[in-house]
């Protein structure tokens, strides 16, 4: 028998408040999975910078757009996804916000924080035509969490 | 909104102790027109005390940083105070704790201005 996958799919409205219920809604999943609290720190934080980048770079703030946030839990890895309706953007041609020249940049530090918080992080052209984030993060070890899910770790904050 | 600010007068500087989060909506829109009022009365020698800060995103890294380019623009300083261990983390991360003039205690801040 195949291993159970669990889906999580939400469709947002392109407005500041998704960006919270987004981060809201994948700590939840990260908590339940058994990840520890500074793990839940780092996916929260990038759940938040891919609906930011796709709130203000891909839809740009149009409210008539969506945000497609999808959560995949497989036997290894937690798997976020967050697709807009945008134009798309190629990821080599993000400036590096640690070049001198970037560093009091007001923006763009938020591709950085997901590929420095996730273990993996890709940018695609997803079915809207818009940019795709593909992130994921490893579940903790065995010896990370109990069979009854509880974490050694701290938890969340609710 | 959660960010909250109080404001004193130490020795010719202004101590703002901030609480919340600084991230993108109106905690960060909160702390940049907190900056320009700042600015706008005169007040160029400021210490963001961040001390019950418990969560900067990316937008609240700009407005930070947003916030150190004003006031320097207007010939003063904005320095940090009490940074979690979160924040100071983010702060190195994003190579901007060499940027910020950081301290742990208001006495050695205040003492750090010019």
């Amino acid at each position: 028998m195949e291993p159970e996958s669990k889906h999580l799919e939400l469709t947002l409205q392109t407005k500041v408040e998704s960006v919270s219920l987004a981060e809201e809604a994948c700590l939840r999943v990260a908590e339940a999975a058994g990840f520890g609290e500074d793990e839940c720190y780092r996916i929260g934080m990038s759940v938040r910078e891919g609906v930011i980048n796709a709130f203000h770079y891909g839809n740009q703030e149009r409210a008539e757009k969506k945000i497609y946030l999808s959560v995949e839990m497989t036997p290894e890895r937690m798997v976020i996804r967050v697709l807009d309706e945008g134009a798309g953007f190629n990821v080599k041609n993000v400036p590096d916000p640690l070049a001198e020249e970037n560093l009091l940049s007001t923006s763009g530090r938020g591709i950085f924080l997901m590929r420095a918080f996730m273990d993996e992080f890709e940018v695609a052209r997803g079915r809207t035509g818009g940019a795709e984030v593909i992130m994921s993060k490893r579940l903790p070890g065995p010896g990370a969490a109990s069979p009854n899910g509880d974490s050694a770790a701290p938890r969340c904050e609710s | 909104m959660n960010l909250q600010a109080t404001a004193r007068e130490a020795g010719g500087v202004l101590v703002v102790e901030l609480s919340g989060r600084i991230v993108l909506g109106d905690d960060s829109a909160f702390l940049r027109k907190m900056i320009r009022s700042l600015l706008d009365e005169g007040r160029t020698r400021i210490v963001l005390n961040l001390g019950d800060v418990d969560y900067i995103d990316s937008a609240g890294i700009g407005e930070l940083v947003s916030g150190f380019c004003a006031v320097r623009s207007r010939g003063g300083e904005l320095k940090l105070l009490s940074l979690n261990r979160r924040v100071r983390d983010l702060l190195q991360l994003t190579k901007l704790y060499t940027v910020f003039d950081v301290h742990t205690e208001e006495a050695m801040a205040l003492r750090s201005f010019r």
